[in-house]
This record gives C-alpha cells, structure tokens and sequence, in this order.
C-alpha cells in the first residue's frame, strides 16, 4: 500500500505520514503541492491520496479533479485533510468525487477512523 | 497683472498719499485689495476642487473602509487565535514531556538495578533464595515496561499530534501578511491622493479560499462546520 501525502507545510506532512506509520502504513510519497503531486501519480503505484486544499500553484481541489479525470487513476481513493471548514467547500468537494473528508485540526483516532472507512468501502 | 501696472499702481498711490487726494488714494488700494482677492478666491477655489476630488475617491475607495471596519479587528482576532493555538501546542508537549520524565526515570533506575544484581548472578555471587526473589523483580519490571512503552508511544503521538498548530496558525498569517500588504497598498494611495486615483491591483485572489475558520470570527454565520462530526453528518446527508 502507497500513499501519497500532498500538503504545503512540511510539518503537517510529517505529522501526516508519523500518523500513517503508527497505521501500518510505511510506504509513503510526499508532494508539496497539487503540480508536483500530479507527476508521482502518473508514474503509478499510488493506492491512496491523502491531500490538503489550500496549496499555492495546484489546490487539492484542482488535484483531485484532475484525478477523477484521468482514467488511469479515475478511482483512486482520496482523502482531503484541509482547515477549510465552509459548508458549501465540504459540498464541492463530495461532488468532485472525494471519498473522506477531515477538517485541521484533526486528532489522529479522527485520521484513523476515516481510513479505515475508506478502505472498508473499498473492499466491499 | 505685470509688475510693471503693480509699480506703476503703487507710485500713483503714493502720489495721491502725499498730495492728500483721499479719494483717489483709497480706489486704488481697492484696486489693489481687489487683485489680491481674486488671486485667494482662485487660489481656496482650487484647494476646495482638490479636498472635494479627494473625499470623492477616498470614500469609493472602499477597500480602506473594508479595512478598518472589518478586516483589521478581524485580523486581531485572528492573531489571537494563534497565540492561543501556540499555546496550547506548547502546553500540551510540555505536559506530555512532564509526564514522560518520571516514567523514563523510573525505568532506568530499575534496569541499573537489575543489571547489577544480573551481573552478581552471573558470576554466581547469588544465593538461591535472591535469586528467586530476582527472578520475581524481573517479571515485574517486563510488565511495568511494556506498560511505561505503551504510555511513551502515547506521549510521542500527543505530541505529533500537537505540532499542528504550525500549519493552522502558518494559514493565519500569511492571511494577516496580505492584510497588512493591502493595508501598505491602500496608505500609499490615500498618501498619492490628489485627484487622479490609481487602479488598485485586486489582492483578492488568495482569499477565494477562507482558510482555517477561527472561532468567533468564521462560525458567526453558521455556514462553517465546527468540528469532525458537523462535516461527517453534512456528508452523509449528502450520501456518504
């Protein structure tokens, strides 16, 4: 299992990935923003996105549209973890095809509990 | 008007002065009242057009408004939010430090133990009956062990966990940095402010996104989700 972790603070992907290990996920990517994390799923091998939203040069927003629309990765699971709490952003992002959504600051049994939904929906 | 009629008016002036023409003497000092009048009244005529342009496009320029009625206590607000998010990031690693200290301590000081009395075993300076009792402190300090691991694993989660505060309060800031940017802008501009007002570069674009929501300033409208189990029951009204 790889996942990409996409966030612009560097400390936030840390916590992030620290998190995911403690998950049993060691197999991590890091990308800084939506332009740079594009190139790492094209090359493949990507299981799961875990992205934030408000990223200088490509927002996650953007990132996970251009996922959906890409039918290599059309149904790669992706998880938005973004301080932007705006009723009407929650609602853009389900309807752009995200598959969970956590609002900063998040406690890590929330990060736990979201992935783990993800990927029981997957499996069924 | 030349200074040629202005000499020559006050030579006549000074003519009729001391021939004691009174009459003729005060017509031309009113010639001359009448010319430094006409210069005051051009002259408050064209201060008066300047305030009048300059309160003009000092109220359409809203922006300044925005600024000082909203944006700057806005603003204030804002930096607090981060000092208490430092804060609280602080205190909680502190805490969770704290209470590490003594349970790492404790550790040690029962391994040292325990590794001396090992030592004594090895070298067969132990009687039997120490030994069983050793064998007992052992098994003791295994289970404390795991038990003291398991509450560092939690510690060192906590504060992970904590170190959040850096991209929350980094958002906030760069927000304020742009307030303050647009703040420098709309000075210079009320500064310049002499008619001909300049098109001011729109600093909108990074506020399409509203960025964290800091309590007491984002929820007063009751569209942002306060916390996890708002944005989980939106979703799931929407079919999640």
């Amino acid at each position: 299992m790889k996942i990409l972790i996409v966030d612009d603070f560097s400390t936030m992907r840390r916590i992030i990935k620290n998190l995911l290990r403690d998950l049993g996920f060691t197999n991590t990517v890091e990308a800084d923003d939506g332009k740079s994390a594009m190139p790492i799923l094209k090359a493949g091998g990507v299981d799961f996105l875990v992205t934030d939203w408000n990223m200088p040069g490509m927002t996650g927003l953007d990132l996970l549209k251009a996922v959906r629309s890409d039918p290599s990765m059309a149904q790669l699971p992706v998880l938005m973890v973004t301080a932007e709490a705006k009723r009407e952003q929650i609602i853009m992002a389900a309807q752009a095809g995200v598959n969970g959504y956590v609002i900063k600051p998040f406690t890590a049994a929330t990060l736990k509990e979201k992935i783990e939904k993800i990927f029981e929906r997957i499996e069924n | 008007m030349t200074d040629i009629d202005r000499l020559r008016m006050a030579k006549e002036l000074l003519v009729a002065l001391e021939r004691g023409d009174d009459a003729k003497a005060d017509k031309l000092l009113d010639e001359i009242a009448s010319i430094r009048e006409t210069q005051l009244f051009l002259e408050v005529g064209r201060l008066t057009r300047q305030l009048h342009d300059a309160i003009r496009s000092f109220s359409l320029d809203s922006r300044i408004f925005e600024l000082t009625e909203s944006d700057i206590p806005d603003a204030k607000e804002r930096l607090h939010y981060v000092i208490s998010m430092t804060e609280q990031a602080a205190d909680q690693t502190l805490t969770v430090v704290e209470d590490l200290f003594p349970v790492a301590q404790s550790l040690n000081q029962q391994a040292h133990k325990l590794a001396g009395n090992w030592e004594r075993f090895l070298v067969r300076k132990m009687p039997y009956e120490e030994f069983k009792g050793m064998s007992h402190e052992i098994s003791q300090y295994f289970n404390e062990s795991k038990r003291s691991l398991e509450t560092v694993q939690n510690g060192l989660n906590e504060i992970l966990m904590a170190q959040g505060f850096q991209d929350i309060t980094g958002q906030i800031i760069r927000r304020v940095i742009s307030l303050v940017e647009d703040l420098e802008t709309s000075m210079v501009e009320l500064i310049r402010l002499s008619g001909t007002k300049r098109a001011t570069a729109n600093a909108a674009t990074d506020h399409d996104l509203p960025g964290p929501a800091v309590p007491g300033i984002d929820d007063k409208t009751g569209d942002v989700a306060a916390n996890q189990d708002e944005v989980d029951d939106l979703l799931s009204s929407l079919g999640f």
